[in-house]
């Protein structure tokens, strides 16, 4: 019999209570002063859910302004300042915390099996932060934008853009200390605070990617930190580091911003291959194919990944030698990722597939993720690179990664652990049918952007020669299409919190441990320590696993 | 699960009043606290680091700049100041022991001699900055109306004078960095010892005081560092 | 407890290893010695000192091997940052 079955046997669970963290304590005090993980992540959530909006809306207007070649809709500076808030909002207020900060924050102590994380009230100020971040960033929004490209390079954003840069750049700043204390709570409570028997690999590999994605916030966000301290002081000050005019050179910031800035897409993406992992074995029901490979793949991302940085100064006046390095070791960084998903694509094979819709969203991201990835190889290459730097292809490329990777896989996450969060199940028609909308609304939008970049469409551009308008109409039509598939969820995922179909405490039969503890769980998740005697994922004991091919008998 | 191992609430010692309720004991929270302040500390090494580099790339470009600039500060605030950090690490390390062997006195003696040697050191700084402000070399319009001006810096070989104000450009960024880092220490460890003179801390818990002198400790390695590369840079070109 | 606790004699000899690290480092300053001698007698000074101050105020001498972990990446990736970023501007002028 599998070890989990054992376990369950003699395992009678407590009759599950009425009370959970939900409706353990009432008022807004409660809420606004909890240290409970799980409340936290759910003012994540929302806050999270807000600034996507926002976030969403300036794509809007990007993708409605670039129906037509002539610049109809809106003025140059005020398309610069769209698509630059697009960016800082999407990146440092959504991508970057969406996944740790939310599914990460609710999931990872029951995970592990303790009662929180190691710093409940560190956790809280995070939050805080985070808003405070917010907040200062919408000021700058309001009171006039920014429009220096989320990149905010110099010298125009230190010299001669007329915006708000430094109230953007402050609140970028701010923020950057909540990523900071997410990524150290999570780091300290992995190595201190696992259950008895849960050794590192019986770990779920969703908590090897969060850990690895908290080693990237830890050292690479105070560089960025610094980055934009300085940037702020050299526009206060007339001159800075910088600034040519004291010997400065601007390249320097690139090579400051891009330290953090490449990492930081794994911070977005890492998180997201977590759930991946988690989706895929669990809707497989099959033990994940290489756990060793895949969490080191995790670690290795996370090394490898402060690595590549210079690939992004490529036609920036960098020498050409430091070019060379970067570019090996850009193809070098793809290695792990391609590890992952081959891994996922053999747990796939003879497994025992359900096409629910966290699976529907797995699925779609090893695809949408595997283009993003290839096409980032022709951006390694320096002599490609030249061509398609600063073209609509650069913006695919990222695209297919944050919004079919990252992007998908939240949601993917979201539905899966949706009856754990509310103790409600969300209507599973309309959640395949949303995911189906967003997969082609999403290639839609993208498609034609590669090839867009490759026929020579710059980014940041909102003006463009008469023949590019064919695939701009196709990848705004494409835009309103993934819009309305991302507006659904919304609508039936608040619903189902008062009509949903109530969930038990094991909704999927998973043997997670996550999932023996009630939906939605009781305020210090276990009633017990649990203490761990099975593997990770443990559909089917080692000897009962299938091998195939020649080694089959090999095998006693 | 296997078995159960505890319940809540049910068996357990009786646990200090300090002792979470997240935490199985006060060896785990205690650990997790030390280990917390060192991730934290990683991120302001790189949080520095990203300056140092900054200084070490134009200090390559433009040595003799560098060196006339340096010169320019003042070599005996520069030693004192390292001296009274230095011997203010002794007295937070003498706090944390006190805490570890259950002195209070001490504790509060070590923790008040070291907030005001974290005062002096502030106060030499300000001192230091005033008499950059009297002298014009206060970089750009930082202070407006008052621009810089490196009259009175003496070049030395083929130092350019645009190359100088970068220099103390520098000098400002990390040594005011380094002073808003002094200036949180001071505040935390002013918390750390009201907590401490109310006997808030005892051999089994002092977390909070191990990990203030961490923090502190930090604090003066950057000094460390920062009095040798911007105080003496190019004393050797003068004597 | 598994803390170890450090004698004060212990933390007395490091202090006054750290004013004569100063001292010397101070004089060293002063003299004129060829090359980039200077800096590297500077920044070796800095490096012993801050190591007794980690290993002995900070009692990493004592502590777990995860925190020695910690601390070495936290400098590798310093080394990082500073390798790669003058791989670029040390090459600049080969072309």
């Amino acid at each position: 019999m599998r070890e989990f079955e054992k376990a369950m046997e003699t395992f009678v669970p407590p009759p599950p209570s009425r009370i959970n963290y939900l409706n353990a304590q009432y008022g807004l005090k409660s809420w606004l002063l909890t240290k409970d993980h799980k409340r936290i992540a759910l003012l994540y959530l929302g806050a999270i859910s807000f600034f996507f909006f926002i976030g969403g809306l300036y794509a809007m207007f990007i993708r409605l302004e670039l129906l037509t070649p002539q610049a109809d809709l809106l003025q140059s500076t005020t398309y610069n300042k769209v698509f630059t808030q697009h960016g800082i909002i999407m990146v440092f207020f959504f991508l970057i915390p969406s996944i740790p900060a939310t599914l990460g924050n609710f999931l990872i102590p029951m995970m592990i099996g303790a009662k929180d994380l190691a710093f409940p009230r560190i956790n809280l100020l995070s939050w805080y932060i985070y808003m405070l971040g917010g907040l200062v960033t919408i000021y700058a929004l309001l009171a006039g934008g920014i429009d220096t490209g989320w990149t905010f390079y110099t010298p125009f954003s230190t010299t001669f853009s007329n915006s708000y840069v430094i109230a953007a750049g402050l609140g970028i700043f701010i923020n950057g200390f909540s990523s900071i204390l997410t990524g150290l709570n999570f780091i300290v409570t992995i190595h201190t605070m696992r259950a008895p028997g849960m050794t590192w690999f019986r770990l779920p590999l969703f908590i090897w990617a969060h850990y690895a994605t908290s080693l990237i916030m830890i050292l690479g966000t105070p560089v960025i930190a610094i980055t934009v301290l300085l940037l702020a002081f050299e526009r206060l000050a007339h001159v800075g580091i910088f600034d040519p005019a004291v010997g400065g050179d601007p390249v320097l910031f690139q090579h400051l911003f891009w330290f953090y800035s490449h990492p930081a897409v794994y911070i977005m993406v890492l998180p997201g291959m977590g759930v991946i992992s988690e989706l895929i074995a669990n809707f497989s029901r099959k033990n994940i194919f290489g756990y060793g490979f895949v969490a080191f793949s995790s670690l290795a991302i996370a090394v490898f990944g402060f690595l590549v940085w210079g690939h992004h100064l490529f036609v920036a006046s960098q020498s050409v030698y430091a070019g060379m390095i970067f570019s090996f070791l850009s193809f070098a960084v793809a290695i792990p990722s391609a590890i992952k998903v081959f891994n996922w694509t053999a747990t796939l094979y003879k497994a025992s597939i359900s096409y629910d819709t966290p699976m529907l969203y797995a699925l779609g991201f090893i695809g949408l993720f595997t283009i993003g990835g290839m096409t980032g190889l022709f951006l390694a290459a320096l002599a490609t690179d030249v061509h398609l730097s600063d073209t609509y292809f650069v913006v695919a490329h990222f695209h297919y990664i944050m919004v079919g990777g990252t992007l998908l896989a939240y949601l993917g996450g979201l539905h899966y652990w949706w009856p754990k969060m509310s103790g409600r199940m969300y209507p599973e028609g309309w959640g395949r049918f949303s995911a189906l909308v967003v997969f082609i609304g999403f290639n839609l939008t993208f498609l034609p952007q590669f090839i867009l970049g490759y026929m020579g469409m710059p980014r940041r551009y909102h003006v463009y020669p008469d023949e590019f308008q064919v695939l701009h109409v196709l990848s705004s039509a494409g835009a309103s299409i993934l819009g309305v598939g991302l507006l659904i969820p919304l609508v039936y995922l608040i619903w189902s919190m008062r009509y949903g179909k109530v969930a038990e405490g094991n909704p999927w039969h998973l043997p997670g441990l996550e999932w023996r503890t009630q939906s939605p769980p009781i305020t210090e998740n276990f009633d017990f320590t649990p203490v761990v005697t099975w593997e990770a994922y443990e559909f089917a004991p080692p000897e009962e696993t299938e091998v195939v091919g020649k080694f089959a008998e090999e095998r006693v | 699960m296997a078995e159960t191992v505890e319940h809540l609430g049910v068996g357990h010692e009786a646990s200090h009043p300090a002792l979470q309720h997240h935490f199985e004991n006060m060896e785990q929270q205690r650990e997790a606290g030390n280990i917390g302040m060192w991730v934290f500390l990683v991120t302001e090494i790189m949080f520095f680091g990203g300056m140092f580099l900054a200084y070490t790339l134009y200090r390559s470009k433009f040595p003799m700049a560098f060196a006339s600039a340096s010169n320019h500060l003042s070599l005996p605030m520069g030693a004192v100041n390292t001296v009274v950090l230095i011997l203010s690490s002794f007295t937070m390390a003498l706090a944390v022991y006190s805490a570890q062997i259950g002195k209070r006195r001490n504790q509060v003696v070590c923790l008040i001699l070291t907030i005001v040697l974290g005062l002096t050191f502030l106060g030499i700084k300000a001192v230091e900055y005033h008499e950059k402000y009297v002298d014009h070399l206060i970089p750009g319009q930082l202070i407006p109306g008052h621009p810089f001006k490196p009259d009175k810096v003496h070049l030395l070989g083929d130092a350019a004078k645009e190359n100088v104000e970068m220099f103390y450009w520098i000098y400002f960024a990390m040594t005011g960095m380094h002073a808003v880092h002094m200036i949180i220490g001071v505040g935390l460890l002013s918390v750390i010892l009201f907590f401490a003179a109310r006997g808030r801390y005892d051999p089994e818990y002092h977390s909070p005081v191990e990990i203030s002198g961490l923090y502190w400790h930090f604090v003066d390695i950057v000094w460390i560092f920062l009095f040798p590369l911007l105080y003496l840079l190019g004393r050797h070109f003068e004597h | 407890m598994s803390e170890h606790i450090v004698s004060v004699k212990i933390y007395i000899t490091i202090f006054l290893a750290l004013m004569a690290g100063t001292a010397l480092t101070v004089w060293a300053g002063l003299q004129d010695f060829p090359g980039p001698l200077n800096v590297v007698i500077a920044l070796t000074i800095a490096v012993i000192k801050a190591t007794l101050v980690v290993l002995y105020f900070m009692h990493v001498r004592y502590s777990a091997r995860l925190i020695w972990v910690i601390l070495a990446s936290a400098l590798f990736w310093m080394g990082i940052l500073f390798a790669l970023t003058f791989s670029d501007y040390w090459t600049r002028d080969w072309l």
